[in-house]
C-alpha cells in the first residue's frame, strides 16, 4: 500500500535510506545535503534503523569508512555535495576500483571557487570518469525510486560498481513535492539481502584488498571495470522493469517526453528536464511540436538509446549545467555529439550551458532554446555552437 | 607473556617472501605484533613501505583479511570495517570476536593521516593503530616527515652549505598528541624490546576503545647503517633517551623500561649516516641543543609518570 | 608465471590466496648467508624473534636452521645471537665452495 507524503528532496533521501536500512552510514555535513544526515541521525537516535552511523571528520573519511565497511561485507552509504565530493575524489575512484556496491546521494551543488552553495552539475560531472554509475533524478519521486533501484543495480553480480544518485541542490533538495512511498517491507523485499563478495569479516577466507598493482596487471583490472559499465546498461533496464512491476513507475536509461515524432529535441538532465517538460506543454498549445530526451543514466552513457531517440530529428539542443573549461562545450553535449558521429544523417547539435552556480532557468528560457532550434532548422545555419544561457554579457 | 619457545609454536599470519629491504624494522615489528594477538584480526594498512613491500599483485604476505585503501586513511578505513562489525554483530549476523589493527608509517600517521587518525580516536572505535615510525617518507625516497628528528639529513632536508644542520625542526610528539585524545591505551615501543612490545599490544587490544602504539622502526637504507644493526639501533634509541618506552593506561603514565646503563646521545648520532654531518665542528651547537632537548623531554616524562628526575 | 587476461583474474585486484608471497623466493637477493654452529646454539630463539623474513626454522622449540629460500642475508640473527652461533659467509664464495665439493665428489 503506497502512501503519499509531502517531502523535500533531502527528506525523501533520508526516508529512502531508512527503508534501505544500510548496515553502515558515514555522515559529514555539507549544504545542501545536511538535512539528509540530520534526519537520518534522528532515525538512528530513535532506534528506527539498524544502521551504525559513523560521524566522520571529513568527506574523505566518509568515503574511506564506506570503503572499509563495504569491504568488510556491510551495505554502506553516505551522501555529499560539491566540495565534499571533490574532497573524497581520491577515494571515490578507489571505491569503484575495488568493485564495492556503495550507493551515495549527491545533492548537486557548484564546485568552488568562488564558493557557491547553489545548484549546478559541476560536482557529479567532475566525477564522471571515476567509475561510478551516475543516475540523475528529475524530482523527489525519482530520488526515491532511483535510490531503491541503485542498491540492486550496484549489487548485481555482473556490475558490482558504486552508484551515485544525483538531485539538484535547493531546487529539489529543499523543494516540497508529492512523493509516493512504498511500504518498508516492499522496499526490503525489492532490495533483498546483501550477499557481499569476499567480505573482510569472513575471517576463515582471508583476502587482500588493494594491493600494489603494477603495469603487469593494472590495465586488466581497469578493463574489468569497463566491462562492468557495459553490463550496467542492461542491468539498469532490467531493474527498471522489475521496479515498474512493484511501483507502477517504469524507468529506463533515458526518458522521452512530448511528441514522439517531433523533430526539435532538447536534451537535459536533472530538474531542468522538468522545466523542459513544462515548456513543451506550452509550446504544444502554441502549435509547436517538441520533444525532451532526458538523460537518467549518464554513466554508463546510453549511446544506443540516444541514437535511437534522435534518429528522426532535425535539430538537437543539449543543455549542460556544468562547463568543461577548455573543452568545446559541456560534457553531455560532447558525448551526445560523439555518439551521433557514426549516424548516416548529420544533424545539427548545439550546446546551451546554463544555470551555473544556481542561476535560474525557467520555461521562457527553454522556449527561447526551442525558438533557436526552429531557426536552425529553417536556415540550416548554426550561429553559435556553444551558448551560455542566462549569463549577463 | 608466553616464552619465545611457546610463541614459536604459533602459526604466523605474516609470511616470508615479502619484498621489504633486508634488515627492515617494519616486518620485525609486524611479526612481533601479530605474535601477541590471540583473536582473529582484520588488518588495514596505509600506503607506504609496509603496504607496498608486502602486497605486490598477485603476491600477498598477509594471511588474515587485509585492506589497503589510500595513504592518509588507514584509520578511517578501519573505522568503517569496525563499524560494519559492530553493526552486523548487533544485528546478530556475526558472532565471532574479531579485533582490528591499522598499520601506518610516520608519513601516513603524523602528517597526511593525522586528521583521519584523530577522527577515529575521537569516535571511540575499538581498534589498535600502530605507527611504524621510520622517521621519513621512506617508500618514496627518504623525504623528511614531521617525525624526522632535528638534525637528520633527508632527501628534502639535506645537510648543505647554507643549511649545514639538515632538518632544522624538532620532530612532532605524536604520542602526546594521541594521548590528548584521552583514549584508554597509548604507548611507545621498540622492536629491540620484544617482550615490552608484545605486552603493550596485548594491553592495547584488551582496551575497550581506541588504542595506539608508536613503534620505532629503524631503516637501514634511510638512516644509513649496515642492515645487521637494526635491532642494535632499536635498542640504542631507547638507551640514549631518544625513544623512551612508556605507556599511558587510562590517563596514568608509566615508564616501562629504565635502562640500567644509559648511552650518550653521541652514540646514537654516530651509529647512523643520516646524522654524520652533525659530528662536524659547525654543528657542535646543534648537538648540544639536541642533548638538552632529550634531557628536557625525559624530565617531562618523569614528571608525568609521577617520578622525580 | 604466465600472465592472466582480464577475464581470468578476480575483480578489483583482490588477492584471494592468503600468504601467496611465499611463492616469491627472496633468497635470491642474498650476498651473505647465515651459517649455524649447532654446537654453540642454545636455542634461545632470539634469532627467530628478530628475523624480518621469518627465515629461522624452529621445530618443537629448537632452532633447526635457516629458510634459505627466503633469507635475505641481512645478518641481524648473527649480530643478535648471544652465543655467536651464527656467522655470515659470502654467498658467492659459499656457492663456489659447494660447487667445488660437488666436482670433487664426482671425480
Amino acid at each position: 500500500m503506497e502512501t503519499i507524503k509531502a517531502m523535500t528532496g533531502d527528506e525523501v533521501a533520508a526516508e529512502t535510506i531508512r527503508q534501505i536500512n544500510p548496515d553502515v552510514m558515514a555522515a559529514y555535513p555539507i549544504t545542501p545535503q545536511t538535512e539528509i544526515v540530520q534526519i537520518f541521525s534522528e532515525f538512528v537516535a530513535n532506534g528506527l534503523v539498524d544502521t551504525e552511523m559513523v560521524r566522520v571528520e571529513s568527506e574523505h573519511s566518509a568515503m574511506s569508512a564506506c570503503v572499509g565497511a563495504a569491504s568488510a561485507g556491510a551495505r554502506a552509504m553516505t551522501a555529499t555535495s560539491a566540495n565534499g565530493l571533490a574532497l573524497m575524489w581520491e577515494i571515490v575512484y578507489i571505491a569503484a576500483s575495488l568493485r564495492l556496491p556503495i550507493v551515495m546521494p549527491v545533492v548537486n551543488r557548484a564546485l568552488s571557487g568562488p564558493i557557491n552553495i547553489h545548484c549546478d552539475h559541476s560536482d557529479s560531472m567532475g566525477a564522471r570518469d571515476s567509475g561510478w554509475i551516475q543516475l540523475y533524478s528529475e524530482n523527489c519521486q525519482e530520488i526515491y525510486d532511483n535510490l531503491i533501484q541503485a542498491v540492486r543495480i550496484a549489487e548485481d553480480k555482473s556490475v558490482l560498481l558504486p552508484v551515485m544518485v544525483t538531485f539538484d541542490g535547493f531546487i529539489i533538495s529543499h523543494g516540497t513535492e508529492r512523493v509516493k512511498i512504498l511500504e518498508d517491507e516492499q522496499v526490503r523485499k525489492f532490495i533483498g539481502k546483501y550477499n557481499p563478495r569476499y567480505p573482510l569479516l569472513d575471517i576463515d577466507n582471508p583476502v587482500t584488498y588493494g594491493p600494489l598493482d603494477l603495469f603487469d596487471y593494472y590495465f586488466e583490472h581497469k578493463r574489468q571495470q569497463v566491462e562492468a559499465m557495459k553490463n550496467a546498461l542492461d542491468v539498469i533496464k532490467k531493474i527498471g522493469g522489475e521496479y515498474a512491476q512493484l511501483s507502477g513507475r517504469s524507468y529506463d536509461l533515458i526518458e522521452e517526453f512530448g511528441s514522439p515524432d517531433a523533430d526539435l529535441v532538447v536534451i537535459a538532465a536533472g530538474s531542468t528536464a522538468g522545466t523542459v517538460k513544462g515548456a513543451i506543454e506550452e509550446l504544444k498549445e502554441e502549435g509547436i511540436n517538441a520533444k525532451l530526451l532526458k538523460i537518467r543514466a549518464f554513466r554508463p552513457f546510453p549511446q544506443d538509446e540516444i541514437k535511437q531517440s534522435l534518429r528522426k530529428v532535425a535539430v538537437v539542443a543539449v543543455m549542460d549545467r556544468s562547463a568543461s573549461f577548455g573543452a568545446v562545450g559541456g560534457p553531455i553535449f560532447l558525448e551526445v555529439r560523439s555518439a551521433l558521429l557514426d549516424e548516416e544523417r548529420r544533424v545539427p547539435v548545439v550546446n546551451y550551458i546554463y544555470g551555473l552556480g544556481g542561476r535560474n532557468i525557467g520555461i521562457e528560457d527553454i522556449k527561447k532554446v526551442f525558438q533557436d532550434l526552429i531557426q536552425i532548422k529553417k536556415t540550416g545555419k548554426v550561429k553559435n555552437l556553444v551558448n551560455y544561457l542566462g549569463v549577463r554579457e | 607473556m608466553p616464552s619465545l619457545k611457546d610463541l614459536s609454536k604459533k602459526e604466523e599470519l605474516f609470511s616470508s617472501g615479502h619484498r621489504l629491504c633486508p634488515g627492515c624494522g617494519a616486518p620485525i615489528i609486524v611479526r612481533q605484533v601479530l605474535l601477541a594477538v590471540d583473536t582473529p584480526v582484520v588488518v588495514g594498512c596505509a600506503t607506504g613501505c609496509l603496504e607496498v613491500g608486502t602486497t605486490i599483485y598477485p603476491f600477498t604476505a598477509w594471511k588474515m583479511p587485509w585492506i589497503h585503501n589510500a595513504f592518509e586513511n588507514a584509520a578511517s578505513t578501519i573505522s568503517g570495517v569496525e563499524a560494519a562489525y559492530r553493526s552486523l554483530k548487533r544485528q546478530g549476523k556475526i558472532d565471532k570476536e574479531i579485533r582490528f589493527i591499522a598499520f601506518g608509517g610516520d608519513g601516513g600517521t603524523y602528517d597526511i593521516g593525522i586528521q583521519s587518525l584523530s577522527g577515529a580516536l575521537e569516535r571511540g572505535h575499538r581498534f589498535l593503530y600502530i605507527c611504524y615510525d621510520n622517521e621519513a617518507y621512506m617508500n618514496t625516497g627518504i623525504q623528511r616527515s614531521s617525525a624526522s628528528p632535528r638534525g637528520a639529513s633527508t632527501t628534502t632536508s639535506p645537510a648543505g652549505k647554507a643549511i649545514p644542520e639538515g632538518k632544522t625542526e624538532y620532530r612532532k610528539d605524536l604520542t602526546q598528541i594521541v594521548a590528548a585524545h584521552n583514549i584508554p591505551y597509548v604507548a611507545q615501543a621498540s622492536p629491540g624490546y620484544y617482550n615490552d612490545l608484545m605486552k603493550k599490544v596485548q594491553k592495547a587490544l584488551s582496551a575497550n576503545g581506541p588504542s595506539f602504539i608508536n613503534i620505532l622502526s629503524p631503516c637501514p637504507r634511510g638512516w644509513r647503517y649496515p642492515a645487521d644493526q637494526t635491532i642494535e639501533i632499536a635498542k640504542l634509541a631507547v638507551l640514549s633517551g631518544f625513544w623512551p618506552l612508556y605507556e599511558i593506561e587510562n590517563g596514568k603514565y608509566r615508564i616501562t623500561y629504565k635502562p640500567r646503563k644509559k648511552k650518550p646521545l653521541k652514540d646514537w648520532l654516530e651509529s647512523q649516516g643520516r646524522f654524520r654531518h652533525l659530528l662536524k665542528e659547525e654543528n657542535k651547537k646543534v648537538v648540544e641543543e639536541l642533548q638538552k632537548n632529550i634531557e628536557e623531554k625525559e624530565k617531562k616524562l618523569l614528571a608525568l609518570a609521577g617520578e622525580n628526575a | 608465471m604466465k600472465e592472466k587476461g582480464w577475464k581470468d583474474v578476480p575483480l578489483g585486484g583482490l588477492i584471494l590466496e592468503a600468504g601467496s608471497a611465499k611463492e616469491y623466493l627472496t633468497g635470491t637477493w642474498r650476498t651473505f648467508r647465515p651459517i649455524l654452529d649447532e654446537k654453540k646454539c642454545k636455542h634461545c630463539l632470539i634469532c627467530w624473534i628478530y628475523c624480518p623474513d621469518s627465515s629461522i626454522i624452529v621445530e618443537d622449540g629448537k632452532m633447526k636452521g635457516f629458510r634459505y629460500d627466503y633469507c635475505k642475508g641481512c645478518g641481524i640473527c648473527s649480530t643478535e645471537c648471544p652465543f655467536k652461533a651464527i656467522k655470515m659467509v659470502e654467498e658467492a664464495k659459499y656457492k663456489a665452495e659447494k660447487e667445488g665439493e660437488k666436482q670433487n665428489g664426482n671425480n
